[in-house]
């Protein structure tokens, strides 16, 4: 439980002096994931870790970085309370810092938020090596821009993450799962469908013919739900939810090329290539296996998202969609904002930041 | 050295090679209904009004203004709470009332694509005939504008269960000062690089004009229900607001008033409110049935145990459309207490309510000016309304000043100076009270990325300490400084 603050900014000054740029680690477990490449010196911060603050009352938890998001998730549930994105833990290797640079989210994403949704505050090494601090632990600021939510999916770029606030929620009252055998796009349409109706909806995916729906909540209003639905209930409902948090499921396994498309929950399945798994009532979609890159993306943008490599592949190509000139350059202006000698996670996300 | 302004003559003749001449206002009479937002101590005529009938008007204005160097200040309703939509003496007020459509709804995806002068409310309108509603409801919902709302990261009384602004806005497209146009998000639930989402939510028209927005829309619940319960102190109802939480509930909504406010509320609205309480907590619970008869149940059993000296739950929607009439009129109600009012805006730890309440009376005191307390309980952000008379010079420096401690004090128990009505011009003296001076600079580094000629609302939002040569800061203002 160790704040190593002090160090970090050491290994950010020496770094900047020298120009020699740093590679934000973890827990290590996304490093084959998500991002491209990346060729530079490690800089670790695993013993950068404890939870520094916990009010259940107030709904906020506050950690270091390199805390395993395992040790938050198991003091929260003894508060009967949750990380509402429900990231993976990874075999307890996910930190705090890492899934909010990867802004990962799990099944209950459109329904709960995202990481991205949660956090409050943060503080930060910026490439001047100065420790910032932007937000705070309360659910409202809008004093200054949003310093905080820009890190999540930032991948590390902009800063070396040192400690997180969060919102926090509590744990539903009770849980139900109901399977229904259909096709894709029958899924899509009942996905979308159920999530627009005044349900307590907290889980929607579609696997091998079979559409699995969530509902979460007060026990009363479960109960009335799932018998008005219909459908067959899950005996092993916590495993399946668990497995596809944990992206361990038998489709995420292996070490084939993995593509991840985040869309308009509504698109038809018919954007070519058909996805496997299709997530978030829709919105997130996984197919694995050899893939044109460029239509994915042309594919993608007509549905109103993007397409990504999320494992495998040539990571050292681009692993993103290609964003229009006038957004890169406000991007890449942005990044010298944070990290004017580009010293953090170089190429990471693009190869051009 | 800053930059000769451009005449206004010269500015209008550039405008008018594509502007129409209704589009703009050059007499200072005409003017006048723009000199200030909602914030009316601070007020300003600009060089020349500004109301753009189409996307690629507000483009050409913009490129025009970045080619003179005129500053440009966007402006939704004007019912902003920190002189953020305050004219520039030497730029041009960009109205963007008049793009009011509502361009596209999908009831399927539960989307709504609208132009930014579309008021907040009737995006709900709009989306009921689909069962769906746009959940942040600033109290201003009728005239506040969505593009203001995305500016000002607005929040409203549902947040505390439904988030601000940014958790509710999918997709925008904005022009940078520069004229050109980016799409940031989409209909996706993510965007691929940085998230500027999540930066232009909050930017108060520093960072870009905002001309198109796609936003979420949620099914509308089955059912909501308000329990009101009157506490005997403050304390006692913010511990009641503690246990509801314990209890693993988050409601819809969660308000607090004290006496005065409640007295005036009930003055307004006549909603029933208990006159002789000391607080007053609106609790809004909604979803299915089963839900709210388990959760109102529960909720009152917990005011009653925490002490609650009267409890009302609504029966029917007009009675709970009643209970949040006083709540949503409360600041016009305590403005007829006083010639003016000043509202301030910082957010605490839940803990910490009832003693910074307890400062702020002891501090209301001291300056001589009462206070009533409004506030959005259950996320801890305030809102003590200051009452004064702007006609007596000493009571604006009073009330400003009071005001100025009000926000140290938030800061101090760990909160912020402002929870969603933004710094503007307001608050820009308190920025240092939350920011070193390296995380200003910081903040600095980032308007400049996206405004390297600094022209997008100057003086507003964060100060600006590296570039301040070139800078065209407001001028300092008589009684203000
Ligand atoms: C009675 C009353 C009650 C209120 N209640 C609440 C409340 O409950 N919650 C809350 O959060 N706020 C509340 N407010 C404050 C205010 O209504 C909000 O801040 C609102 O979002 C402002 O919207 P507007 O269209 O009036 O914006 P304006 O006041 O016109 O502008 C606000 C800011 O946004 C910028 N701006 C406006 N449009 C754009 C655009 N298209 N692109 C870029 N920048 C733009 C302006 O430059 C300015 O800085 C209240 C105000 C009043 C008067």
């Amino acid at each position: 439980m160790t704040d190593l603050n002090d160090t970090i900014v050491d290994a950010v000054t020496r770094a900047r002096d020298e120009r020699k740029p740093l590679y934000i680690r973890g827990g290590d477990s996304k490093r084959q994931l998500l991002g491209r490449d990346c060729q530079a010196e490690p800089l670790d911060m695993s013993a950068h870790r404890g939870i520094i603050d916990y009010q259940p009352g107030e709904l906020v938890v506050t950690a270091r970085a390199g805390t395993p998001l395992a040790d938050i998730h198991e003091l929260l549930a003894q508060h009967r309370q949750m990380l509402p994105f429900e990231p993976p833990l990874l075999g307890g290797r996910a930190t705090l810092g890492g899934t909010l640079a990867c802004n990962i989210s799990g099944p209950g994403r459109p329904w709960y938020g995202s990481i991205r949704d949660m956090v409050l505050g943060v503080r930060l090494v910026n490439g001047e090596a100065q420790l910032l601090k932007f937000g705070g632990q309360v659910m409202k600021n809008v004093a200054g821009y949003d310093v905080s939510r820009l890190q999540a999916g930032a991948l590390g770029t902009l800063g070396v993450i040192s400690e997180v606030s969060l919102k926090v929620l509590p744990l539903p009252e009770h849980s139900t799962t109901l399977v229904y055998a259909m096709d894709a796009t029958q899924a899509l349409e009942v996905m979308n469908r159920r999530a627009r109706e005044p349900r307590p909806l907290s889980g929607a995916f579609w696997l091998d013919g079979r559409l699995y729906l969530r509902i979460s909540g007060a026990a009363s209003a479960v109960e009335q739900t799932a018998s008005d639905w219909g459908g067959e209930r899950s005996q092993q409902a916590e495993d399946i939810w668990s497995q596809l948090r944990e992206m361990s499921l038998p489709f995420f396994r292996g070490d084939e090329a993995l593509w991840r498309l985040s869309l308009n929950s509504a698109a038809p399945t018919t954007t070519p290539p058909e996805a496997t798994l299709i997530d978030w009532g829709g919105a997130q979609r996984w197919l694995s296996g050899d893939a044109d890159f460029t239509r994915l993306q042309r594919s993608a943008a007509t549905a109103g998202g993007h397409a990504s490599l999320f494992r495998g592949g040539d990571r050292n190509g681009e692993v993103r969609q290609a964003l229009e000139p006038v957004q890169q350059g406000l991007q890449q202006r942005l990044k010298k904002a944070f990290d004017p000698h580009g010293i953090f996670n170089p190429g990471r996300l693009y190869s051009w930041l | 050295m800053t930059v000769p302004a451009a005449s206004r003559a010269t500015l209008q003749a550039r405008l008018r090679e594509f502007l129409p001449e209704h589009c703009l206002i050059d007499d200072r009479e005409s003017q006048r209904p723009f000199e200030c937002d909602g914030l009316s101590l601070y007020r300003e005529l600009p060089l020349l009004v500004a109301l753009p009938e189409t996307v690629e008007q507000v483009r050409r204005l913009l490129q025009v203004c970045r080619e003179l160097d005129v500053p440009v200040v966007p402006r939704g309703s004007g019912t902003g709470l920190c002189a953020g939509a305050m004219p520039h003496p030497e730029g041009l007020l960009l109205g963007l009332s008049k793009l009011d459509r509502i361009l596209d709804i999908d009831p399927l995806a539960g989307t709504a694509r609208v132009e930014p002068g579309v008021s907040n409310l009737s995006i709900s309108e709009a989306a009921s005939t689909h069962g769906l509603y746009y959940a942040p409801d600033p109290s201003s919902q009728i005239a506040c504008s969505i593009g203001g709302n995305v500016a000002e990261n607005s929040g409203g009384v549902h947040c505390l269960k439904y988030g601000l602004t940014v958790h509710n806005v999918l997709g925008l497209k904005v022009l940078t000062a520069e004229g050109e146009l980016v799409s940031v998000g989409g209909l996706g639930l993510d965007s691929p690089g940085y998230d500027l989402l999540a930066l232009f939510n909050g930017s108060e028209g520093l960072l870009g004009v905002v001309v198109e927005i796609t936003v979420r829309l949620l099914p509308c619940p089955q059912l909501a229900r308000v329990v009101m319960a009157g506490f005997d102190s403050v304390k006692a109802a913010g511990d009641a607001v503690g246990a509801v939480i314990a209890a693993g509930i988050i409601p819809a909504g969660l308000e607090m008033m004290d006496r005065l406010a409640i007295r005036a509320a009930e003055d307004f609205a006549a909603a029933g409110y208990p006159r002789d309480a000391e607080a007053l907590l609106l609790c809004e619970v909604d979803g299915t049935r089963e839900e709210v008869d388990q959760h109102s149940d529960r909720i009152s059993a917990l005011f009653r145990e925490m002490g609650a000296s009267s409890i009302t739950v609504s029966n029917s929607d007009e009675e709970r459309a009643l209970l949040w009439k006083g709540r949503k009129s409360a600041f016009p109600a305590v403005g007829r207490l006083a010639p003016d009012y000043y509202c301030m805006d910082g957010t605490i730890p839940r803990s910490q309510v009832s003693p910074v309440l307890e400062e702020i009376s002891r501090l209301s005191g001291e300056y001589g000016l009462a206070v009533a307390n409004v506030f959005h309980a259950g996320d801890g952000n305030l809102h003590p309304l200051i009452l004064f008379d702007a006609s007596d010079p000493r009571q604006i420096r009073a009330a400003e000043d009071f005001g100025a401690r009000i926000l140290d004090l938030s800061v101090e128990v760990g909160g912020c100076i402002t929870g969603e009505h933004g710094v503007g011009l307001e608050k820009l003296r308190q920025m240092p009270s939350q920011f070193s001076r390296e995380e200003l600079l910081q903040l600095e580094e980032i308007k400049s990325a996206f405004d390297p000629g600094l022209t997008l609302n100057p003086g507003k939002g964060i100060p600006i300490l590296k570039r301040c040569q070139e800078y065209r800061a407001l001028p300092t203002r008589d009684g203000h400084d």
